[in-house]
């Protein structure tokens, strides 16, 4: 009997063993514009970074940088974390990545240009390396970018396997008088952002379609 | 032409075409008539021959099967009853131990009781002594003339005064003693109550031995019924265990409905030690598997509490144990079960702190204005509902061990009994399948036959000329002889 009873706890302990290998976990990075007129939107960007940190579960990942003149550099990280697998740990970080948002949202300044490809391949290295199932790159830009002679973007970038969405995408004013630019700009970014690889393309100006979005499959 | 009209012979005229054929092949059919009755023979004898032969095959399972339910019915039955009986006489002699252990005692006392009623009685029954002689001496005076004598009127006057005083005295004395019989009498009351009760108590626990007895007959009918193998004795015991099986399966699910708020009482903050990222298949987290594995555990150390206890017996190796080790396995057990309980207590509580802390959270970044604190000892009620929730739902669990062992033992019943009528039902329509196909080959026979009509008339028409010269052959012969 004990011997059976034995062998019994030996299998499962073998059943155990066998974890799913696949990640089900989520890594987010946040690109956040501060260049121009548009760094007065980032009380909004606040908003979605609370809700990512209610959203996110133990183990995710999350990353929120700005975009500025040129964005491919780590130093434009404001925060990242990856949470940790202990629910009371992980709401200890998230409070503590929201005292870092909330230090950087007081002291956001404009810059002239606007790099979002730099920011984009920051984002999808930083994804990759965070091995989650499910990466998404949220942009929270008009998604007009505009760079310095010197800066050189127009290179292939590699998004294999993360979906990227564009949030808030204000109208310029030049997108009211002729609204062809906003749509053909947002074509643009489609075209590119698969041409890249990227698993989706997604605009989102209501940030409740988030909640759909995020949610575990 | 069309390649679905290379066969006519008659071109847009398919019917004709088909007539014409028909008329081109009849000679072949009639030819291969008894072949193709062959065929049709042997493929009805290929299909429902074995259909058939599987039909009585199944019949025969049933049987088979039926009378191994029986047995195994009848054999558990008899092990049921027989532990009833069992149970009866050791209430018996419980019940003897008990009232008639001190039955000696009470005998004593009752025969002390009548002893006394006796002597008392016998002391009722005492009259006072009779008059003494010289009362016939006074009679025979008394008749004395003494209307003329002086002297004997006196000597009759001192007479009667001193039988005067003489009466007055012994009627005094009886009235003494009735007065003493009297309370002699009043004396037996308390006796004749006691005896009366002692008597009533001595009714009563030979009652309750009568009634126990009374079931032990019935028991042993029902045993006896069960050695016989009666229709009667498996039809009782297949119903007892058909509602056996219902109402063991509402409990169990009563109880999974326990085990599932029990899971949920646990699961989350099994993540805190656990780790709430880890998956083991699909969607299944490990601290979920993690949760479900304490309370499997906990079902079992209550099994086995209950099977040292001798409540259930599904593991007789347990059951076997000597005394010294079935108490050790019950310490075990017991224990065990208490540190589960213990756990499930603390982790209740764990749960409770992680979602309050998860609100704290969530209202910061809400940036909402925080709610006020709820009263403390309002807080805590659930807090420590929680806790007493995760310390007695494990012992709860630990009970379904009893309607367990109902459910295997009746679903072993019910399910053989399901089986055989499956097993049954499936042998009806392989039977009527083989039936239908050997009369649909039968039908195709006639059906053939019905086509190739014309030629079976020729032959008809044939043989019927033939056997008419025969006739006519014979018959001259006949004459010459």
């Amino acid at each position: 009997m004990l011997k059976r009873l034995l062998l019994a706890s030996l299998l499962a302990l073998a059943g155990s063993a066998c974890t799913d290998q696949r990640s089900h976990t989520q890594a987010v990075y946040m690109l956040v514009d501060t260049s121009g007129t548009y760094a007065q939107e980032v009380g909004k960007a606040q908003v979605i970074i609370n809700y990512l940190l209610g959203t996110l579960q133990p183990g995710d990942s999350l990353a929120v940088a700005r975009v500025k003149s040129r964005s491919f550099s780590e130093k434009d990280i404001i925060a990242k974390v990856t949470f940790d697998n202990r629910p009371s740990q992980a709401n200890a970080q998230k409070r503590a990545f929201k005292d870092k948002i909330d230090a950087f949202v007081k002291t956001a300044g404009g810059s002239a240009y606007t790099d979002i490809t730099g920011g984009l391949i920051q984002g999808g290295m930083f994804l990759n390396e965070t091995g989650a199932g499910t990466r998404t790159i949220l942009i929270f830009s008009d998604m007009q970018e505009e760079l310095d002679k010197a800066t050189i973007r127009d290179i292939p970038i590699d998004l294999k396997n993360i979906r990227v969405v564009a949030l808030n995408v204000v109208k310029l004013k030049t997108d009211n008088v002729d609204p062809r630019r906003y749509t053909g700009r947002l074509e643009a970014w489609q075209k590119r952002v698969e041409g890249a690889g990227a698993s989706e393309w997604r605009v989102i100006n209501d940030i409740e379609r988030l909640d759909s979005m995020l949610g575990r499959g | 032409m069309t390649s679905n009209q290379f066969w006519m012979i008659w071109p847009d005229n398919p019917m004709a075409s088909a007539l014409i054929l028909f008329a081109i092949a009849m000679p072949f059919l009639y030819a291969a008539r008894k072949l193709v009755h062959e065929l049709f023979r042997s493929i009805g004898q290929a299909i429902g021959g074995p259909m058939r032969l599987g039909a009585r095959w199944l019949f025969a399972a049933a049987r088979d099967m039926k009378e191994r339910n029986k047995a195994v019915l009848l054999a558990h039955g008899r092990e049921e009853v027989g532990q009833e009986i069992e149970r009866e006489f050791e209430r018996v002699g419980a019940l003897v131990t008990r009232d008639l252990e001190g039955y000696p005692a009470l005998q004593r006392k009752l025969l002390d009781e009548i002893t006394r009623v006796e002597e008392d009685y016998k002391k009722c029954g005492e009259v006072p002594p009779p008059p003494p002689d010289w009362v016939e001496a006074v009679t025979a005076i008394s008749k004395v003339k003494s209307d003329t004598n002086e002297m004997v009127q006196r000597i009759l006057e001192e007479i009667k005064r001193s039988v005067h005083s003489i009466h007055d005295k012994a009627l005094s004395e009886y009235r003494r003693a009735y007065d003493s019989r009297h309370k002699i009498l009043n004396g037996f009351m308390p006796f004749w109550r006691s005896l009366d009760k002692t008597l009533g108590q001595v009714d009563k626990k030979l009652t309750g031995l009568q009634d126990t007895s009374g079931k032990i007959d019935a028991l042993m009918d029902k045993y006896e019924q069960i050695n016989k193998k009666t229709d009667k004795a498996e039809h009782a015991l297949a119903v007892s265990a058909a509602t056996q099986f219902a109402v063991s399966a509402l409990v169990l699910l009563i109880a999974a409905g326990g085990a599932l708020i029990n899971f949920k009482l646990i699961a989350l903050p099994m993540s805190e030690m656990v780790g709430a990222g880890d998956y083991l298949a699909g969607s299944l987290r490990t601290s979920e598997v993690a949760a479900l594995v304490i309370i499997f555990v906990e079902a079992t150390m209550g099994l086995f509490l209950m099977e040292a206890l001798r409540i259930t017996h599904l593991f007789p190796r347990i059951a076997n144990l000597n005394e010294q080790m079935r108490r050790r396995v019950l310490w075990i057990a017991l224990t065990l079960l208490v540190t589960l309980a213990g756990i499930e207590a603390a982790l209740a509580l764990m749960r409770d702190m992680l979602i309050a802390d998860k609100q704290a959270l969530l209202q910061s970044l809400a940036s909402a204005q925080q709610a006020v604190p709820a009263d403390p000892l309002l807080a805590r009620i659930p807090t420590a509902g929680q806790m007493l929730l995760g310390f007695i739902l494990p012992f709860a669990l630990a009970f379904v061990a009893v309607p367990l062992e109902s459910f295997v033992y009746s679903a072993r019943t019910v399910g053989g009994a399901t089986l055989v009528m499956l097993v049954r039902v499936t042998g009806f329509v392989l039977r009527v399948l083989g039936n239908l196909v050997r009369s649909l080959c039968k039908v195709l026979t006639t059906l053939y036959d019905v086509l190739i009509v014309l030629p079976l008339l020729a032959e008809r028409l044939v043989l019927a000329a033939r056997s008419d010269e025969g006739a006519r052959e014979s018959r001259p012969m006949k004459k010459a002889a």
